[in-house]
């Protein structure tokens, strides 16, 4: 059953796909279809980037309502970048070659992330709460910086780094598409060779120990993927705090299981699809440009506050 | 004189407190005691004016707690609620001075200053006025909360299982306290308390009421109540009832 | 004696500070300078003055009312609600006196209280930090709601001014309203003793004798007209409320008719000084205020978060 609501997704996402792309197609059709392919590769890399780390972010925390959104992580993408920008320059950072930037980019993200995440769950995350919070205030203020770094920076440099601070889905070159493309690639093999793995994790440290798993290794190479894939969508979009908790909680309902083998692909599909099917709904249906953020948050923040109301506990 | 007729209370759909008629004289201490959920601390809650019964009638001293202004009842009758959650930052001296609240409104006088130390001393709290509650332990903290109420003034102090979470020294402590505060001198307050704990309604009690299903299972003096008949039929349970320096001793059997 | 004396030292030293730096120097003669402190320097220190006060008391009110120091308007979605009633009025009615925007936005963001403190009540559990997640999210919906009313109608660069306080744009005669903040302390001073007793919860205080709903609907109804003043005139600062009331409690206590002035002293300090520090950091260009105490204030409210609870203040 799980196997077949999987393909079901894949094939929705192809259909989708052929929507989006087909949809009163006319005029330099060629034109057309590469503008319109170069925008449905990013909307579905960065909803399967953001799908899949969520999962492997709530288990690694061990907490179905946590996201890497809402702790701050893409906050953190955009700090970086901007302290780039501020230590190189904006000339600078403009002769850094775009792959070569990209790499520094979440290298360095991966290891702030680790030491960030260390520092949060340093009691064993059992204050789930606090860690929210601390995680959620974070963010606020590594945005506040990013803003005052922007702010120091010349007018010319600031717009270098503008464009990553507002999720926009329509000026992405494909050079960086191809990049972030093989960079994503990566990043969801070593996801799918984790998966057995991420099962036994997924039990709590005693047991997955008990049962011969390496856990704290499994946890650090788990969350430098996470930092990654953040990487990889804040790169491509900006951020988008509530994405995560949609495409993971809905992919938990459509395809119900505990391995990460499914869980991850559901998760990533449910991610594209909904920003897809959003995109197409608000850019051909009704006409408008560039509201799909906003009501992703929207909805985000609603089924956020309904799912600690039905759980009862966090 | 508290008098209590025909009292219902419910809470959304579950019918908690049923038809309850009562009086309570002045002077003394009653405890309320019954099996858990048989509507003890709703019915104090009604008695102080704090839950709106769904029918029926509260008189303390002839004042209707329902619809007198908020600052006579409050004259009338102190209520401390079981384990308040206090996330203010007051010192014990603050807290206790609020007790006078009722009285000026905002406008503290010589006589309220008075009152506030009196009742810090009357709990032993002058030791600990500047102290911050926070710094309390669970004990002095209640005392603390007891002594505020009793700044109230109020002729009658309804507290609502004090003795939670207190040790048992500081459980005798409080109950000796106001065993002595409720006799005839130096001026008589009447204690109305939901307790818990059978025993140490036996021990300082002068009257029950022992509440079963929201209803009066049984009222009177002391030792009328703490019979293993009326426990039984009170509780489902069986008990014995030995007799220690004049004061009866509950064993659950 | 000393500490009203050490509170009018500082706050004296900041406002001539505020008085003299800015892009145009007092001194070079070619302004008159007279004219320049009239118009410009002295409305904006008075601005950050009066805003800093309402929001350190607006905070401390939210706080009391729901037993939580973890809160604050910003943080339960005000502003935000706040902004939706301006919003509102602005299509409604473009061409309102500032008097009526400014009641619509005060009932708006009474609202928007209200509608937190239903959430608050239905919460399943009471843990301190729960609250003020709950909020941010809160807040996060209604802010994409507004953000999507702002942009189908093409009034974004209105929601703008108001989401970011900046105290550049304060002239004389586009400031004054805030002096009503100054009514509403006077006001809430009177009723210091019952705020206090607010935090006490519901039950012990009306058996105190407290018409319990009765004082918190004045106390937000106050917090709210401070908090659309605020949006209104300088736009939304963060965390100021937080900061104040936490700081001054720990180190003095919840007496509020002893408090309410340190803390509404404190409040003023800090944001005139958050500004004065904004002209200087990048001089001659300006940081808005905002920026700084977002930093600033969620800085300190993670040290709050983390931090051992506070000692005796003794």
């Amino acid at each position: 059953m799980i196997k077949r609501r999987v393909t079901w997704l894949a094939l929705a996402m192809l259909a989708l796909s052929a929507g989006f792309l087909l949809w009163q197609l006319k005029g330099p059709t060629g034109f057309i279809l590469t503008l319109r392919g170069t925008k449905l590769a990013t909307l579905i890399m960065v909803g399967a980037a953001t799908g899949a780390a969520t999962i492997l972010f709530q288990t690694v925390a061990a907490n179905q309502l946590l996201t890497p959104g809402l702790v701050g992580f893409d906050a953190l993408y955009v700090f970086l970048q901007t302290l780039l920008v501020f230590l190189l320059g904006g000339v600078g950072y403009a002769a850094i070659p775009a792959a070569a930037g990209f790499l520094a980019e979440a290298g360095l993200m991966i290891l702030v992330a680790v030491i960030v995440f260390r520092l949060l769950f340093r009691n064993g995350g059992a204050d789930v709460i606090r860690i929210l919070l601390t995680g959620v205030i974070l963010g606020i203020m590594l945005r506040g910086l990013a803003e005052l770094l922007q702010r120091l920076l010349d007018p010319a440099e600031f717009s270098v780094v503008q464009q990553a601070s507002f999720a926009s889905f329509s000026a992405v070159s494909p050079a960086q598409l191809a990049i972030t493309g093989t960079a994503l690639a990566i990043a969801l093999f070593l996801c799918a060779r984790m998966a057995p793995r991420l099962d036994v994790a997924a039990l709590g440290r005693p047991v997955a120990r008990g049962l011969g798993l390496d856990y704290d290794r499994l946890i650090m190479q788990a969350l430098a993927l996470v930092a990654a894939l953040v990487a990889i969508s804040t790169a491509l979009v900006g951020p988008l705090t509530f994405l995560g908790l949609l495409a993971a909680s809905l992919a938990r309902e459509l395809v119900p299981t505990h391995r990460h083998a499914w869980l991850i692909p559901a998760a990533a599909l449910t991610g594209a699809l909904i920003l897809v099917a959003g995109q197409f709904v608000f850019e051909r249906l009704l006409g408008q440009q560039s509201t799909l953020s906003v009501i992703v948050e929207f909805f985000g923040g609603l089924l956020f506050i309904a799912l600690i109301f039905r759980r009862r506990t966090l | 004189m508290i008098e209590v007729s025909n009292l219902s209370y419910s809470a959304g759909q579950a019918q908690i407190l049923r038809d309850i008629s009562l009086t309570i004289p002045q002077g003394g201490i009653t405890a309320i005691i019954g099996p858990n959920g048989a509507g003890k601390s709703s019915l104090l809650h009604c008695i102080a004016g704090l839950l709106t019964p769904s029918g029926g009638q509260v008189r303390i001293d002839g004042l209707d707690p329902f619809d007198a202004p908020h600052r006579d009842r409050a004259r009338a009758v102190a209520l401390l609620q079981q384990t308040p959650r206090i996330a203010t930052r007051l010192r014990v001296r603050e807290l206790v001075a609020f007790g006078r609240w009722p009285h000026h409104g905002g406008r503290p006088g010589p006589e309220d200053a008075r009152l506030t130390e009196e009742a810090l001393a009357t709990f032993d709290l002058t030791p600990l006025a500047d102290r911050s509650l926070e710094t309390l332990s669970g004990g002095q903290r209640q005392r603390a909360l007891v002594a505020m109420t009793w700044a109230q003034s109020a002729p009658w102090l309804l507290l609502d299982e004090p003795l939670n979470a207190l040790d048992p020294k500081y459980a005798r402590d409080l109950m000796e306290r106001l065993h002595d505060l409720t006799r005839p001198a130096p001026e008589q307050r009447s204690v109305v308390v939901v307790i818990h704990d059978i025993n140490a309604a036996a021990g300082w009690a002068d009257r029950v009421i022992a509440l079963k299903d929201g209803e009066i299972g049984a009222s009177g003096p002391c030792n009328d109540i703490m019979t293993p008949a009326t426990l039984h039929a009170v509780f489902g349970m069986a008990f014995d009832v030995i007799d220690h320096k004049q004061r009866p001793v509950v064993i659950a059997r | 004696m000393r500490l009203p004396l050490i509170i009018a030292l500082v706050l004296a030293a900041l406002v001539t500070a505020s008085l003299c730096i800015g892009a145009a120097s007092l001194f070079a003669g070619d302004l008159d300078a007279g004219f320049l402190i009239a118009t410009s320097r002295f409305p904006r220190t008075a601005a950050a003055l009066l805003a800093g006060m309402g929001l350190a008391l607006a905070g401390v009110v939210v706080q009391q009312s729901v037993q939580n120091r973890l809160v604050e308007p910003s943080l339960i979605g005000t502003p935000e609600s706040a902004m939706l009633g301006l919003l509102a009025i602005t299509l409604a009615w473009p061409g309102a006196p500032i008097w009526i925007k400014m009641c619509s936005g005060a009932l708006a963001a009474l609202a928007g209280m209200a509608g937190f403190l239903g959430l608050a009540r239905a919460l399943p559990r009471h843990d301190p930090m729960l609250l003020p997640i709950v909020g941010m999210i809160y807040g996060g919906i209604l802010m994409a709601v507004g953000l999507w009313l702002a942009w189908v109608t093409d009034l974004m660069q209105y929601l703008g001014t108001w989401r970011l306080s900046e105290f550049s744009g304060v002239v004389q005669g586009r400031y004054e309203l805030l002096w009503g903040i100054a009514a509403l302390a006077v006001l809430l001073y009177l009723v210091a003793d019952r705020i206090t007793l607010l935090g006490l919860g519901e039950t012990q205080a009306r058996s105190l004798g407290l018409n319990y709903g009765q004082t918190r609907a004045l106390g937000l109804g106050i917090v709210a007209t401070i908090i659309a003043l605020v949006v209104v005139t300088v736009g939304t600062l963060p965390f100021v409320g937080l900061v104040a009331s936490n700081i001054v409690s720990r180190w003095r206590g919840d007496n509020l008719r002893a408090n309410l002035p340190v803390i509404a002293a404190f409040g003023a300090g800090a944001v005139l000084a958050a500004d004065i520090l904004g002209r200087l950091i990048r001089y001659p260009y300006e940081i808005p205020a905002g920026t700084i105490f977002a930093v600033a204030g969620a800085g300190i409210f993670l040290w709050l978060l983390n931090a051992a609870p506070a000692r005796a203040h003794d």
